[in-house]
C-alpha cells in the first residue's frame, strides 16, 4: 500500500514537473473594453470587433501613436491625422485633402466616429473597403495620399528604437508587419466613439431642448417634411446613419460613380455612403465631394436643390419640385436640431489627441 | 436484502427512464421557413431590382429597389387545440439573398398541425417603440409622432407616372394612424395573421412561404401609384388599403 502511495506521489511530481517545464506562458496583452455610451447599449447592437483583433490597452496605445505619426508616409510628412483631424471629428476641413506630393484627392475625408458600429463593415464613401483593418492598408500606398510602400513603412518602423517594443507589447511580436500596423490602427479607431451630445443628454433626461430644436427634430422625423430619419437614424438609432449607400440627388450626370465604380453595377452609380450627422458642427464641408460649405447649403439641397437621375433614391421625394420644400422657419429649426448632435467632449477627449 | 433494494431502485430508475423516453419518442425539431417572392408567379430576387419591368393591376409600370418586411410570432396549432407560439420576429431583406430564411429558435414536436401561421408586422403588444436593438440598428423605426414602434414593410422603387417620367414610390406599411390631432392619435390595427394551413412537420422541415408582390397593388384595391406613391406612413386611408391588399399576398410554398 505504501508503494502505491509513493508511485502516486512520483506521478504527481512528474506531472507538476512537466507543467513547470512547458514553454513560457503565452504573452497576452491587457484586454480593453470599449466605452460604450448608455444610449448605444440600450438602443443598438454591440460593436463589431473581429476575433482576430481584440481590443487591448497596448494595441490601442500603439494604434494611437501610429495614427498620429507621419512615419507611415513616403516623406515622413503626413499621418492619418493630417486628413482626419480630431478637432474636426476626425475629418478634414478642406474640401479635398492634399497628399504628401501636394496632389488633391477628389473626395472629402470621411469623419472617423463610431466605426465599430458599422455593422456591414463597408468603409469609405464608395464602400470599397471591407473591414477597418483592410481600410487602413490603402492610404499608405495611395500615390495621392501617403505615397509610400508598405515594405518601406514597415522597414522604417522596425528601425526605430521604440516601435518594435510597442509591437511586442501589443501583439507579443516585435517583428513588424503591415497587418499588425493596421490591426493597431483599427483598434485605436474603434475607440473613437461619440455619444455625448446635447441630444443624447436630452434623451437620457439630463438636458432640455429649446422649442426650436424640438421643432427641428420634428421636421427631421416627419415624412411629409424633412423625412431624414429613413437614412440618418433617429432617437432610436443613435448612430444617425444607416451606413447604407444612396444617391441623394446631387447630380444629374455623375463625375464620380461612387458605389457603382466598386460594384460595376450601373444601378449603383452615384450612390455614396450616408455619413453620420453627428458632429456636423465640426465636419464641414459636406457631402462626398465636400461641395457644401455650410449646413444651410445642405438643407437647401434637400429642400429645393435635388437633381434627378436614373439611380436617385426613391426616398428623395418631390424631386420634380426640387425637394421636400420646407419653409425658411423649418430650415432654421432643422439646423438648430442638427447642431444638438454635436459632441464637444468627443473632439476634446484627451485619449483621442496627439499627446 | 440490500441487494434486493438496489435491484428495485435500479429497476425503478430504468422503468421511469423508459417512460420518459416513450413520452418524448416523437422527436422535437427546429423548423425553417424559406421566404420567396414573385410577381404573379415570376420569381423575384435582388438581381431583378432597379429595372422598371413590372406592371401592376392599374397598369403602372414599376421597379423594385428595396423590399424589407417583418414577420413575427410564428404559431403552430395542434389538432387538440393547443398552440405553440414561437415568440420572436424576423426582418426579411431581399437585398441579402442569405437573409431569406428563418429557423425557429425553439424546437417543436414533429407531427400534424392543423394550421401554421405568422403575423405580418408586429401585434400591438410586441410593437414596442425602440425595444429591439437589431431593428433599431436597421433603422426600422416609426417616428413617435406616428405612434412609434416599427415598420411592417418597406417596398420602394420607381414607376412611370402619368407624365411618362420616372418617379419614386415608397410603399411603407405601419400601424394606421390618424395624426390630424397630434395630441390625440387615432390608430387602426394593420398587422394581420397569415394562415398557411395544415402542415405535417417532419424533422428539420423547411416550409416555403411565398409573397406575391403584385398583390400589394391588386386586391381588393387596384393601386394607382400616380395617386399614392409617397408619404404614405401618415396616410391613414392608404395604410388601411395596404392592409386590405395584404390579405392575399402570402401563400404556402413547398414543404421539404
Amino acid at each position: 500500500m505504501k508503494i502505491f502511495r509513493y508511485i502516486l506521489i512520483l506521478l504527481f511530481s512528474f506531472s507538476c514537473s512537466k507543467d513547470d517545464s512547458s514553454s513560457l506562458p503565452e504573452y497576452v496583452p491587457t484586454p480593453l473594453a470599449l466605452e460604450i455610451p448608455i444610449l448605444f447599449e440600450q438602443k443598438i447592437l454591440p460593436p463589431i470587433i473581429p476575433f482576430s483583433n481584440p481590443q487591448t490597452v497596448e494595441g490601442v496605445t500603439l494604434g494611437k501613436k501610429l495614427f498620429f505619426d507621419p512615419i507611415l508616409s513616403g516623406d515622413n510628412s503626413q499621418s492619418c491625422s493630417s486628413c482626419h483631424n480630431p478637432v474636426n471629428s476626425f475629418t478634414d476641413n478642406s474640401q479635398f485633402s492634399a497628399g504628401v506630393d501636394g496632389v488633391l484627392g477628389n473626395r472629402n475625408a470621411m469623419p472617423l466616429i463610431n466605426l465599430a458600429f458599422n455593422y456591414d463593415d463597408f468603409f469609405a464613401w464608395d464602400g470599397s473597403e471591407f473591414g477597418l483593418e483592410s481600410q487602413a492598408l490603402e492610404p499608405v500606398e495611395n500615390p495621392i495620399e501617403m505615397h509610400n510602400t508598405w515594405e518601406q513603412a514597415v522597414q522604417n518602423l522596425q528601425a526605430t528604437s521604440d516601435y518594435p517594443e510597442l509591437f511586442q507589447r501589443a501583439f507579443g511580436n516585435n517583428t513588424i508587419t503591415k497587418e499588425l500596423v493596421t490591426k493597431a490602427i483599427a483598434q485605436f479607431e474603434r475607440t473613437l466613439i461619440s455619444g455625448n451630445s446635447k441630444f443624447d443628454r436630452y434623451l437620457l433626461g439630463n438636458e432640455t431642448l429649446t422649442d426650436q430644436e424640438l421643432n427641428g427634430f420634428n421636421v427631421f422625423m416627419d415624412e411629409t417634411k424633412g423625412d431624414c430619419f429613413h437614412c440618418h437614424g433617429s432617437n432610436n438609432n443613435p448612430l444617425w446613419t444607416d451606413n447604407k449607400f444612396h444617391n441623394n440627388g446631387l447630380d444629374a450626370i455623375f463625375s464620380d460613380l461612387g458605389l457603382g465604380s466598386v460594384t460595376g453595377d450601373p444601378s449603383d452609380n452615384g450612390k455614396f455612403k450616408s455619413p453620420t450627422i453627428r458632429n456636423l458642427a465640426f465636419t464641414a464641408p459636406y457631402m462626398h465631394d465636400g461641395r457644401f460649405n455650410t449646413l444651410d447649403e445642405v438643407i437647401n439641397h434637400y429642400s429645393e436643390g435635388l437633381q434627378n437621375s436614373p439611380t436617385i433614391d426613391p426616398l428623395m421625394k418631390k424631386v420634380a419640385e426640387g425637394g421636400v420644400q420646407i419653409t425658411i422657419e423649418e430650415k432654421a429649426d432643422l439646423k438648430a436640431f442638427l447642431l444638438t448632435l454635436s459632441d464637444s467632449d468627443f473632439i476634446n477627449n484627451i485619449a483621442f489627441q496627439n499627446q | 436484502m440490500k441487494k434486493i433494494i438496489v435491484v428495485i431502485i435500479f429497476s425503478l430508475f430504468i422503468f421511469s427512464s423508459c417512460e420518459d423516453d416513450v413520452v418524448s419518442s416523437l422527436p422535437n425539431t427546429n423548423v425553417s421557413f424559406n421566404f420567396t417572392h414573385n410577381w404573379d408567379g415570376i420569381l423575384i430576387d435582388n438581381s431583378d431590382f432597379n429595372e422598371i419591368k413590372y406592371f401592376n393591376e392599374n397598369s403602372n409600370e414599376l421597379s423594385i429597389e428595396k423590399l424589407r418586411y417583418l414577420i413575427s410570432d410564428i404559431t403552430f396549432y395542434k389538432e387538440n387545440g393547443e398552440t405553440i407560439i414561437i415568440e420572436g420576429y424576423k426582418l426579411i431583406d431581399l437585398a441579402d439573398n442569405e437573409n431569406l430564411s428563418y429557423v425557429t429558435p425553439l424546437e417543436i414536436p414533429v407531427g400534424l398541425y392543423s394550421n401554421v401561421s405568422f403575423t405580418f408586422g408586429f401585434n400591438n403588444t410586441d410593437n414596442i417603440d425602440g425595444s429591439y436593438p437589431d431593428l433599431n440598428s436597421a433603422s426600422w423605426n416609426v417616428p413617435m409622432m406616428l405612434g412609434g414602434g416599427y415598420h411592417y414593410m418597406q417596398l420602394e422603387g420607381k414607376f412611370i407616372n402619368s407624365s411618362a417620367a420616372e418617379q419614386g414610390y415608397q410603399y411603407h406599411t405601419i400601424r394606421a394612424v390618424d395624426n390630424s390631432d397630434s395630441d390625440n392619435l387615432v390608430f387602426q390595427d394593420t398587422f394581420f395573421t397569415v394562415d398557411l394551413g395544415q402542415i405535417i412537420i417532419h424533422e428539420n422541415s423547411n416550409i416555403g412561404v411565398k409573397m406575391n408582390v403584385a398583390e400589394w397593388f391588386k386586391t381588393p384595391y387596384s393601386w394607382d401609384l400616380n395617386i399614392w406613391n409617397s408619404m404614405l406612413m401618415p396616410n391613414f386611408d392608404a395604410q388601411v388599403k395596404m392592409y386590405d391588399n395584404g390579405q392575399n399576398v402570402f401563400s404556402l410554398g413547398s414543404i421539404n
